[in-house]
Parts: structure tokens; sequence; C-alpha cells
């Protein structure tokens, strides 16, 4: 049956025209209830069960009750596709959820195309709004279950909209609320996940009458403009648009990236952030220029419970580090100086980020009674998110525990936002929980491979088959003396390397990378759970695998005495080091040992030893220390980062030790091999395919973000010039002290300077931005470790595809969706660094549990009532405060912002205690807990 | 944006290897010795044949087979913005000369040498795949013209969106900017006589997707065979035969 779809638009050009679209009614839509006589339940899924209350459920429902809906308790509900469409229009994350819900084959929920089923097909009548057209959509829908499945099942339509109700009840449907609902079901435990209804009042009537009524409560933050003033505001140029992004270490400070007027908008304390989160898309009105230096008075004024700076981990980039603030800035003499950056408040919320979080509850003592409903204070640990109100039935099980939060709504009369209970995480200070915490924080998905995926694997055991080294595109190279050198108990081994005297002279060295693309074939579900991961995990106690274990301990592991199938590169290169020739091949290879770094560099050093493999590292080591060399002269940065490795007790998990994590030739050796084999690759993928290749760079740091550096380094009067990264690695080189420390100390202060490297397609930028700035090379890639990265799983099908291989897959056709993959990569090797970071961290904490501990460190930061100190012996950086909490910024200690140096005025004595940057001091660290369950590491000085 | 949901319907719901409703009548145009109105959904083409006639240009004419005229145009209602086309801009030129091109390979020219067969066809109504309908209504008209062909030719277009291929693409799904491939096809002969392609696609899903335009020309060719037939059936029972 034919039916057109008439209606009006407003084209870009701001003209209305009419649109007329079909649409095909069909009969071959079923209800999808298993028992179902008429409907053909063979062909499509039918998971509705006709026993129970089948569910029908509006939009508003879905919209701000899908962590209900998550839980296994409800079910049974018909999806209706005008509702869906209505959610994918307001919410894209809920949609997605509702959609994983509607697959998810365990549960019973069944999307019903309404809109095109003969019957259930709805007009859209004259002066109709959308609302009540879709709510009259759903009703029509709702009744024709009613008499489709007859007296076998009771349909119950589920909707918090008073006039559907209303209306459903005139037209004989039965509805009923989410609220009376859930009460029906009686499991009170789910009552806590109901967002309440009092925070849905978004009917205009409710609030009204709240207003009208003298309210006992005060308007704590200002309206937020409506979108239409908003609009007209962005387009006169009034209001500036951009994401809010919180200081992650100061939560009453936050930037918004403005594109109309190029710079960052500096938005201090919740009052002029206005009730906005981290990432939420604001507009912003700028404050007059006088008031562009509130942060003084207001970043800590009103706030009754500043949170102090924590001990962490010391920043690998410029990415963790705190944002560049003047954070000495409370000397008068800087009151002068014009402030730079403009400062602003939030006047309206384009779009919320609101997703769940994760924290505990506030301690409180108890209330009288139990069982009813209390409310009480979220804490989130992502320290950039306020505190959250919830209701709660059950909080004497709460409070000691890890939860997960949902955030419902803020209004002006509140303080907080108000949300909803999710779930529970755990005990607090468990370690697995804090573990499970950092996972979820930081978007990880640790969930077993699902069936589909494990179905991708070839049947173990697995071995090289006469197939695979038939094959024409593979060559055998199990003659090679090949091994491997990995840091010790690594069993995703995914490169390995040889190297061979050539009669010439020269050496043919090659770098052989396991060929996971032979196992993982784009479009299967593997491939997919794959690109989603993006990386594998590593925390300090295990590892969260981006492919199947089978995979990636055994099949792609390039083990020794095994036969492996590899993707080579292999150079000819004379002993100067220089590349004659390169080529790529698939090849089979057999591995002759699995070094650990400590093992090869003994075998180097030990001039006893002769043996072949031993004079393999002896010239490759040579090589590479040529190669190195030349790297440093063309302006590769030498950077230095404070890792630390844990030793970890085999039984409990717990940590037993903390060191530096120690570079050995043999690592930068192999280190070397790899980044040639990355750049050659990159090279060729770049020849091949210009403009869909996946590379990485690194951009050129601003001036402005070598700041914190260049003010320490004038402070102890050392020269360093950024102009170039050739003119800092040089400089870097000169900085040396009679302290043995020093110069690595400058070289960590410069690497938390640095942004990342990014992955990004080669058609979105132009050549000159490919560049790597701290490898000074104008292309790279990553191809050496795609057991661990996806990255390089798409390098080696593009590698592939340019030597004819392989086809290319359909994917890398589409250039949005090949920048969505490179964006999705950076995001989860981001956040996959931030939860080794968290895990390190955590397990810090469990370390000096039980070892109070007295250590040297380094003053790397002069505030106004301390100084922030860097242990390098565990890598960690953290707050000495030399005054209380209390007497902020008074008393004795005075700041030299010049010299950088914390100087105590003591009018009797002329040889004043001072602290300088850069100085060494011992400290004492321990763990104290100033609230129960919130324990934390303090330092204080020794004097 | 999604062109084929997760219940596999289309925006117009439509499954993917659907056509749209068809619809054609002969004998719109009482002057031209053969007409047709083709619909494909909201595309609607009109087409006109004059012809085999004497050639209007005579330095044109051509000894030994007819000379093949075709003009496409679209109506200035055709589409919703009522904006003034120019004639003979690039994109009716092109359509114009796939048009006849594609009728030039069925239509037996030299039968009727040193004579010109005009063909006009103007889009009444636009909603994607105009180029196919205008081939269809082409051929009925030709028919109805009563020109001697090899076979007819029909046309039908398919797309490869959300990693389905679509049949027959509305406007909706031909703006998507995705690959759209027009096939026409000699049907009993089984030949290609038209094949064109935007954008790229792989090989192996180009493959597919013109076999699925193929079986669209095909159904197409089974409804124009059956409104000829019916047609013949009418003019029969005029005659009173």
């Amino acid at each position: 049956m034919l039916k057109s779809n008439t209606f009006s638009r407003k084209t870009k050009a701001g003209r209305i025209k009419k649109e007329v679209r079909e649409i095909y009614l069909r009969d071959d839509i079923y209800c999808g209830a298993a028992a179902c006589k008429t409907c053909d339940t063979s062909t499509s899924r039918a998971p509705l069960d006709v026993a129970s209350p089948l569910l029908i459920l509006d939009t508003n429902v879905l919209l701000h009750q899908i962590d209900l809906l998550e839980n296994s308790a409800i079910d049974n509900a018909v999806l209706l596709s005008v509702v869906l469409d209505e959610v994918k229009n307001k919410n894209m994350a809920v949609y997605n959820r509702i959609r994983a819900l509607s697959t998810n084959p365990l549960r019973k929920f069944y999307v019903f195309s309404n809109q095109f089923h003969k019957d259930t097909f709805v007009k859209r009548m004259d002066g109709e709004t959308p609302n009540d057209y879709n709510d009259r959509a759903i009703r029509v829908a709702t009744r024709w279950y009613q008499t489709h499945l007859g007296t076998a099942a009771t349909v119950l339509l589920i909707t918090n909209d008073r006039d559907n109700k209303r209306r459903a009840g005139e037209e004989g449907i039965s509805a009923d609320t989410i609220q009376s609902y859930v009460k029906s079901l009686g499991q009170p435990e789910l009552l806590d996940l109901l967002v309440q209804p009092a925070s849905e009042s978004e009917d205009t009537v409710m609030v009204e009458v709240e207003d009208l009524r003298p309210s006992k409560r005060q308007v704590v933050y200002q309206e937020h403009k409506p979108m239409s003033e908003i609009t007209s505001g962005l387009h006169r140029g009034i209001y500036h648009q951009g994401k809010l992004r919180v200081n992650r270490y100061n939560p009453f400070q936050a930037y918004v990236g403005s594109e109309s007027i190029g710079d960052e908008i500096i938005i201090y304390g919740r009052q002029n952030m206005n009730r906005a989160f981290d990432g939420d898309i604001v507009a912003v009105e700028l404050l007059p220029q006088d008031q562009w230096h509130e942060e003084k008075n207001l970043s800590i004024a009103d706030e009754e419970d500043e949170e102090e700076d924590d001990v962490h981990l010391v920043p690998s980039s410029a990415d963790d580090a705190p944002r560049t603030t003047n954070l000495v800035s409370d000397s008068a003499t800087d009151m002068n100086s014009t402030p730079s950056r403009p400062s602003g408040r939030v006047v309206g919320i384009i779009k919320r980020n609101w997703h769940s979080y994760c924290g505990s509850l506030e301690p409180m003592s108890m209330p009288a009674g139990t069982g009813s409903f209390t409310s009480a204070l979220f804490v989130s640990k992502d320290r950039r998110i306020p505190k959250i109100r919830i209701q709660t039935r059950q909080l004497e099980n709460l409070l000691d525990k890890r939860i997960i939060v949902a955030v419902d709504s803020w209004d002006r009369q509140s303080r907080y936002p108000s949300g909803h209970y999710v779930r529970v995480i755990g005990e607090i200070g468990d370690r697995d929980t804090e573990s499970e915490v950092v996972l979820i924080e930081n978007d990880i998905n640790s969930r077993p491979f699902s069936s589909q995926v494990l179905a991708c694997l070839p049947p173990l055991p697995w071995s090289v088959s006469s197939e695979d080294v038939a094959n024409s595109i593979r060559q055998d190279l199990r003659s090679l003396r090949v091994f491997s050198v990995d840091p010790p108990g690594c069993k995703d081994i995914d490169d390995a390397l040889h190297c061979t005297a050539l009669p010439n002279g020269n050496y043919e060295v090659g770098v052989h990378i396991a060929d996971v693309t032979n196992f993982v074939h784009p479009g299967t579900p593997l491939d997919g759970e794959a690109s989603q991961r993006g990386t594998s995990v590593y925390l300090v106690e295990r590892r969260i695998d981006m492919l199947p274990k089978p995979l990636t301990e055994d099949i792609c592991s390039l083990r020794a005495d095994v036969e492996r199938l590899a993707f080579s590169v292999i150079w000819e290169m004379t002993p100067d080091a220089e590349i004659i020739s390169t080529r790529f091949t698939k090849s089979v290879i057999k591995s002759c040992g699995a070094l650990s770094y400590v093992e090869a560099q003994a075998r180097m050093d030990d001039s006893r030893l002769m043996d072949p493999l031993t004079t393999d590292l002896r010239n490759m080591n040579a090589l590479a220390k040529i190669m190195r060399q030349r790297r440093i002269n063309r302006g590769a940065l030498t950077l230095a980062s404070a890792e630390v490795k844990f030793q970890i007790d085999t039984e409990t998990h717990d940590p037993l030790d903390i060191g530096m994590y120690q570079i050995r030739e043999a690592n930068q050796m192999v280190e070397e091999f790899m980044l040639a084999a990355n750049v050659s690759v990159a090279k060729q993928i770049r020849d091949c395919f210009p403009s869909c290749s996946l590379l990485r760079r690194h951009p050129t740091p601003t001036r402005e973000m070598l700041e914190p550096l260049l003010c320490t380094a004038a402070a102890i009067g050392l020269d360093l010039d950024v102009s170039s990264s050739k003119a800092l690695a040089d400089s870097l080189d000169r900085a040396v002290r009679d302290d043995p420390y020093f110069n690595k100390l400058i070289r960590i202060l410069a690497t938390r300077c640095m942004t990342q490297a990014v992955y990004f397609c080669s058609g979105d930028l132009s050549p000159p931005e490919y560049h790597h700035y701290g490898l000074a090379a104008p292309l790279y890639t990553h191809f050496t470790s795609p057991i661990r990265r996806y990255a390089d799983v798409i390098v080696h099908r593009l590698l592939a595809a340019s030597l004819g291989i392989d086809k290319l897959p359909p994917v890398f056709q589409d250039r949005s969706q090949l920048t969505s993959i490179a964006d999705n990569l950076n995001y989860r090797h981001r956040n996959a660094q931030m939860a080794s970071r968290a895990s390190v961290e955590l397990h810090t904490l469990i370390y000096f549990r039980k070892r109070p501990t007295d250590t040297e460190a380094r003053i790397v930061k002069i505030r106004s009532n301390g100084f922030i100190v860097f242990v390098p012996k565990y890598g960690i950086e953290g707050p000495v405060y030399l005054t209380g909490r209390g007497e902020k910024g008074s008393g004795e200690w005075h700041v030299d912002e010049q010299q950088q140096k914390i100087v105590k005025m003591d009018k009797s004595n002329s040889n004043s205690l001072s602290y300088s940057v850069l100085q060494s001091v011992r400290i004492h660290m321990e763990v104290v807990e100033p609230q129960p369950n919130r324990p934390k590491l303090q330092l204080t000085v020794i004097s | 944006m999604e062109y084929v949901s997760p219940e596999g319907l289309r925006l117009d719901g439509r499954r993917p290897m659907e056509m749209r409703q068809l619809r054609a009548e002969i004998g719109t145009v009482a002057k031209a010795n053969g007409s047709a109105v083709f619909e494909m959904g909201n595309t609607k083409v009109i087409a006109a044949v004059y012809g085999p006639r004497e050639v209007q240009n005579r330095s044109q004419q051509i000894n030994d087979q007819a000379l093949v005229r075709c003009e496409y145009s679209m109506a200035n209602f055709s589409t919703g913005d009522r904006m003034r086309k120019p004639k003979g801009d690039r994109r009716s030129t092109e359509i114009s000369l796939v048009i006849r091109q594609t009728m030039e390979a069925c239509i037996l020219t030299h039968l009727m040498p040193r004579s010109q067969i005009d063909i006009f066809v103007q889009v009444l109504q636009a909603d994607g795949g105009t180029r196919s309908a205008c081939i269809n209504a082409a051929t009925l008209a030709l028919a109805d013209a009563g020109i001697p062909m090899r076979d007819i030719v029909t046309s039908c277009s398919a797309g490869y969106l959300n990693s389905t291929p679509l049949l027959d693409l509305n406007y909706i799904e031909d703006s998507a900017g995705g690959p759209d491939v027009t096939v026409g096809i000699l049907p009993k002969l089984d030949k290609v006589t038209l094949l064109q392609m935007d954008a790229k696609l792989p090989v192996d899903i180009f493959e597919n997707v013109m076999g699925l335009a193929i079986e669209g020309c095909k159904a197409i060719a089974n409804y124009i065979r059956e409104v000829l037939l019916e047609n013949t059936k009418q003019l029969e029972y005029r005659r009173g035969l």
C-alpha cells in the first residue's frame, strides 16, 4: 500500500520547501511475539513472551530511565520505531544503548517498525505538533498490539507523559507510569535506579507552580538562556560556542575552546560555569575585561570544601599535566601584568555530556529510619565532576562501596546536580574494585570476548600448515637466525629481528612482525571488536587484551623454536647503517631465541661469548648506535620519563617493590630498528595510498606550551633554545651540572611540555603537517605491534595492499570512516595510558600503606603555600605544604616569582630558610586517612 | 545517517531489494507518433517520439541509417524549488546523449535510411532515478510509435549504502553521496547497453550491485511487456477484431 508523507521543511538558505516522500506500508512486519499464530515467526527474531505483560515504552521513559531498562528486571518490551527515531534525535548515546539491548539475545526487547506497518501507520493531522503525533502513533500501535494478540496477552503502555496517559485511558488502553509499574514489581532495589519524577518537570506548568510558591530555597545559579536567544547571540558574536573542559587539577576552573575568538576562554568558579559539566557544549559570554582577574578571589572562595592536590604520577606529556596557570600568582607583582586570556561565564548549555560516573558517597551519619528514601551526596572519583545528590533506600549498603551514579538534572535552586544510583562496583579500597573503577572511568571494555568473536579464531592447536609455506606470497625465512628481544615474561611477542653479514661486507637486517592480519580479516566480528578496543591495556597486575588470548599468546606470538607467520621488512645496510634497499614480504620464520633485554645485554657485554647469535646482536647494536646518532643529529629529542616498575607478589598480587624502569642499550637497539621499520613502512604506504594511509604525527609544541619549562630554566640560570627540535635537543644536551640527575630532571620537565603524538588519516592533512616532532621524521606510522595496537593492523593491511598481496578493504575508500577510526584509536590510546597511570597510582598507594618511607625528592614547582616535589625513585609527584590549609598565603612564607623560590621571612634571623626550584629535599611519605575509607599519600618535608 | 534500519527497512519502508511502484501509460501525447508516461514512485517522466520522418537539417542526413536525436529536459515544476533551469546545461546534455546512445543501440536504424527519429523526454516530477525512468519511457514511446527495435531497453539504478546494496534509489538515497550504478539492458538478448557509476566501489561489491540493478531491469522489462501487451489488446479491441 502506498502512502505519501508531505511536510514542509526549511532549507539551509532559509526558504520553506515542501517535501513529499513516499511511504510503502507493509504487511510483512511481525509483532515479535513467539506465540503469535498469525505472524510468521520463523524468519525474524520473536523474543516477546505473551505470558507476562507486554510493555510498550514511550520516548520519555526511554530517554530518562535507560539505566532501569538495562536492569534485567524490566523485560518483554516493544520499542516502536517512532520512539526510537525520537530518541535518536534527542540523545545518540541512549539510542546506542537501546539498540544494544534490542540485539542482545538474553533480553526480550523487540523493535516494531510501526511507521511502515499497514495497520499502525498514522498520518499527520494538520496543526498537530510532532510530540502529539508521536504520542498518537504510540497509542495506535498499542491498540494494535492489544487487538492483534487478543486476550492471550496484556499490553501495557508505559508513559510518563501525563497527557498521553490520560488520552490512553480515554481510548481504553491500559497505561501506567514507570514509577508505579516499578513499584508494582515489588523489588525495592529497582526504585533506586528510577529517575525521580520531580526531575522530569519539563512541563512548564510544574515550574511555574513552584515559582509562585514562596520558596525557601534560594536560587544558586543564573538561568540558562533559551535556545533561540543563544542561537541569535552566537550569530551576532556576543556568545561563543565551544566544548567545556574542566581543569583536571582544579575543578573550579574550566576552559572553553572557542573558534569564534580563536582562543581559550577561561571560566572561574562553579558560579560562572553555571551547571555545565566537563565535555558539555556550551555558550559562553565574555566578562568585562576588568573582571578577567577574578581567579584569586573566586577559585577557592565560596566552596566550603576545596579539595587539595593529591599525590599523583609524574605526567608523561603536556596532555596529562596540569594546565599552565600561574599558580604562584598570588604575589602582588603579578597583578600589574596584563591578563592574557579572556574569561567568561556560561549562559547556556547547547549539548549535555552527562553519562554515569564512578565514585562513592560522602560519609554521613545514618538516619534513624531505614528502608525509606534518604538523600546522600555522591563524590565522583573524577575530580572534574561536582558532587551529585542521589536518593537511595539502601544507604547502609552503599556507604563503604564504590558505586556508579548517573546524572539526571540540575536545577537553579540546588547547589549540586541530582542523579540516581546505577550499580555497585565493590568495596572501597579493595584492589579489584579500584582496578575496576580505573577501567570504567577510562571507558575500557574488559569483558570477555563474545562467542561470535571467538568463532573467528582458527582451530587450536594451530601450527603453520604446508599451504602457508607453499603460498607464493610467503617467503620461507625459516633458515634465518631470527630472535626476539622483549621485557622479561613477555608473552605477546610481536617483533623479531635478524642480521646476517653479506659477502659484500654489507648487512642484511630484517624486522619480522607477527602476521596478525592473516587471522584478523576485515569485516569479521573479531576485527570489529579489535577496532573498538583499539589497544591492549596494561595495568600493573593484569593486561586487557585487544585480541583473544589464543591469538595474543600463541598463534601470533613469535615464540622461540616454533614456526610462525610474519610480515617482514628487510633492508640491506652498509656497515655505516645506510639503507641501500628495502623490501617487504610476508614470511614464515622460526625464532631461535626469545631473549629478555637483560639477557641480550649480558650476551653483548660478555666478551667471551662468540656464538653466532651474540655476534648478530653486536652487529645490530653497532648499526643501531649509528642510526640513533644520526637521528639525534637530525634533531630527534631524547626525552626522559619517570616510568616505574612494580614487583608484584604472585599470590596476593600486592606490590612488593617499586623501582625506576631501567633502560639498557638492548632496549635502545630494538627501539631503533622498530623506528626504522615504521618509517620505511610509512613511506611505502604513503606512496601507494596518498589519501587513505594511517600515519602518526607529533605536532610541534607551541611556545606557550613550553612556557613552564622556560620559566624553570630561567630561574636556575639555564638557557634553553626552543626554536626547533634540533635546537632544543642540543640545548638539552648542554644542560649538564655537577648533579648527575640534573640532566634527566630537565628532560623530564621538557617531556611533560609536549603533546602526545596522534594517529591521522593522510587525506585529512597536508604533507607538512605529517611531521613527527619528537622523532624528527617527516613520516611515521605504527607497524610493529599488531598484537596489541589496532593501528598496526590497519597499517599491515595497507602494506599488504600496496604489495598486491591483498585487496584493500572497503573501509579505506571512505575517508570519513577512516578518520573516525583514527579518532577512536587516539581516544583509546589516551584512555589506555590514563588507566595504566591510574593503576600505578593505585598500587603506589597500596605499597606505601604498609611502608612509610623517607626519601630524596626534587622540587619542581613553587606554590603559594608550599611546593610540588617529584620523587625520582618512585616516579610520583605531589604537594608538600609548608603552611596549614587554613592559613593559606598568609604568614611568614613569601614567594619569589622571578627566582622560583619560597622564602621564610623570619624577622629576627637574617639567614632565613628557603626552598627553590629543582632543589633536592628529603621528604617523608606516609599514607593517611583524613576521612574513613579515603586513604591518600601525604608528603611532608623533613627539616 | 542510517539509510537501512537494523530491521532491514529503508527510509520509505522498502526492503533493500525492492523497487518503487511502477506505473506506465501509453499514448499520452496525441500529436506524437508514439508517447508514454512512466512513473517510478514519485519520479514521473513523459516521452514523445516523432518519426521516422524526413531529416530537417539536410547536412545531418545519414545515407545508410536513420538519425536518432534526443532531447532531455526537466520541467521547471519537477523539483520543489521553482528554479528556472537553463536549457542545454551540462547535465541535461549529458543525459540526452546517454539516452540517445542507449536507444540507438536497440533501434534498427539501417531499416530507415535518410530519416530522422526525434525522442523528447521531460521529467515532470523528480525523485531520484530520472535517467532510468527516461530510458524506460522512451522505450515505451518508441514501441508505441512502431519503430523497429532489436529488443526493448530497460534501465534501473542500484546503490550501495550502509554496506547494503539498494535497488532503485530515491532522491534522499541518491543524494547520500554513495555510489549510484545505472544499468540499461536488452533483456531478451541479455546485453548491457548502458552502465554508469559515480563514486568508487570495490570490484566484488560492484558486481553485486550491478547484478541487483540488472535484476531490477528485468523486472521492469516484464512490466513494460505487460503494458505493451495490454495496449495491443486495447488496440485490437478498438479495431473490433
